[in-house]
């Protein structure tokens, strides 16, 4: 799924990076713990998290995740906005609340990182 | 093993020539000059070694343990010339790399002059660092970037045998560092990444480190993290100096965590971390001891399919 319609599909804004057209995401992690994420995710998922210190970004790096939104209206830091700006690492957010946005992004079609 | 950098390196050193990697600047010694100016040129050069010179060919080598059986023993003589090795192995400059390498494995020298073939004139210096810094720079992982220096490498040492290639890089990591929390493990990711070695692999490796790393910063007092890059295998290995784990046992059980509630408030503290370094690597290994620290060796392997 193109990001733009990942972006309409929560009610998304830009916190930082380009929207680009060529990124296809089909997988979706949800988590608030870092070690979490790192068991179940996979390269080119999206990131779901309540998370905005930098070690989100950190983590996403190691886990080569591009794409990472925040959930329920929260602003990532500066330092996270700055970090993800050198790791050229997208950042979302939505107003959505985590169930929400898993939901939504389930019923329009993509899957769990575990299944895949 | 086809998909790794290091044997990148391995064709290189078979297809460079010591001329295209020799320090060409060389600093060398007439044999009349006096053991005192030897001192002063070492010290400040940083060097341990120099090639003596006469007409611009090479008639001995002259190194710091030289200058130290000269300090120490005294007499005969004062000038380079009476304690210099006369019989200087030299190589030419069109000659391989890796014969280079094999003279620095077989005869354990530190440095060769280089000598063009014709007047057999000294016109350059090799010596295992320099071959190593070539090599990386062929492959395009400069040492000296910034960014590496960002994150606090406080070596990259390397070992460059005949038959085979080791790049070890190491890591201060200080305790308490959140705001660096992970830029290890992302700048092992990259070097890997750039070394060409397998994204399977990398992957592995760098989560394993990042868990590690991680620990390091919320529970000591800061360690080092090490990496051994071989052609079979990526070797981490990862110390601290306290406070160490009382129980190793419980602290692998999925979900023991002693994390406090500011490491929490990070997204750390599952008791996820040591399973994640299990899962990722093919061997695992803690020694802890109280009040000394703990030792994690970790062996992720690069399986040739
Ligand atoms: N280097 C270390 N020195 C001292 N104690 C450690 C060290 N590494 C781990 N521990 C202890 O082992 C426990 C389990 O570590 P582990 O990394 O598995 O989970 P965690 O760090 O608590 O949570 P998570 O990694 O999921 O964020 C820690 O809570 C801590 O008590
Ligand atoms: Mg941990």
């Amino acid at each position: 799924m193109k990001l733009e319609k990942i972006m309409k599909i929560l009610d998304a804004e830009v916190c930082c990076g380009t929207v680009r057209n060529d990124w296809d995401i089909t997988m979706v992690g949800a988590s608030d713990l870092m070690s979490d994420v790192l068991t179940f995710i996979q390269p080119d998922t999206l990131l779901l998290t309540g998370l905005i210190n930098p070690q989100v970004v950190r983590t996403a790096d190691v886990a080569e995740v591009k794409v990472i939104c925040f959930i329920r209206g929260k602003k990532p830091t500066e330092e996270t906005i700055k970090l993800a700006y050198d790791k050229d690492i997208v950042l979302f957010k939505t107003q959505c609340s985590m169930f929400k946005a898993c939901g939504r992004l389930y019923r329009a079609g993509l899957v769990d990182c575990l299944q895949k | 093993m086809n998909n790794a950098g290091i044997g990148k390196i391995q064709e290189l050193i078979y297809d460079l020539s010591v001329g295209d990697v020799m320090k060409k600047d060389v600093i060398s010694l007439s044999p009349d000059i006096s053991m005192y100016k030897l001192k002063e040129v070492l010290r400040k050069n940083r060097i341990s070694g120099v090639p003596v010179v006469k007409n611009g060919c090479s008639v001995g080598i002259i190194s710091i343990e030289d200058l130290i059986n000269w300090l120490t023993k005294k007499g005969a003589g004062s000038s380079v010339k009476d304690w210099m090795t006369k019989d200087v192995v030299t190589v030419y400059e069109d000659e391989k790399l890796i014969q280079a390498i094999s003279l620095f494995d077989q005869k354990g020298y530190g440095r060769l002059p280089v000598v063009e073939r014709k007047e057999k004139k000294v016109v350059g210096i090799v010596t295992k660092g320099v071959i190593i810094e070539s090599l990386l720079r062929e492959i395009e992982i400069d040492y000296h970037e910034e960014e590496i220096r960002r994150y606090r490498v406080s070596h990259f040492f390397e070992d460059v045998t005949a038959d085979s290639v080791t790049i070890g890089l190491i890591y201060q990591v200080k305790g308490g560092d959140v705001m660096n929390g992970g830029a290890v493990a992302g700048n092992i990711k990259k070097t890997l990444q750039r070394l060409d070695i397998k994204p399977d692999i990398y992957r592995r490796v760098a989560i394993a480190i990042y868990e590690a790393e991680m620990n390091l910063i919320f529970y000591t007092d800061g360690g080092e993290i090490s990496v051994y890059i071989k052609p079979e295998s990526i070797c981490v290995n990862v110390q601290d100096h306290g406070p160490g784990i009382p129980d190793v046992k419980d602290a692998l059980r999925l979900g023991f965590s002693t994390a406090p509630n500011w490491v929490r408030e990070l997204g750390f503290g599952a008791g996820i971390g040591l399973n994640n370094i299990q899962r990722c690597s093919d061997k695992m290994i803690i020694n802890s001891t109280v009040g000394r620290g703990t030792i994690l060796d970790i062996t992720v392997n690069m399986e040739t399919l």
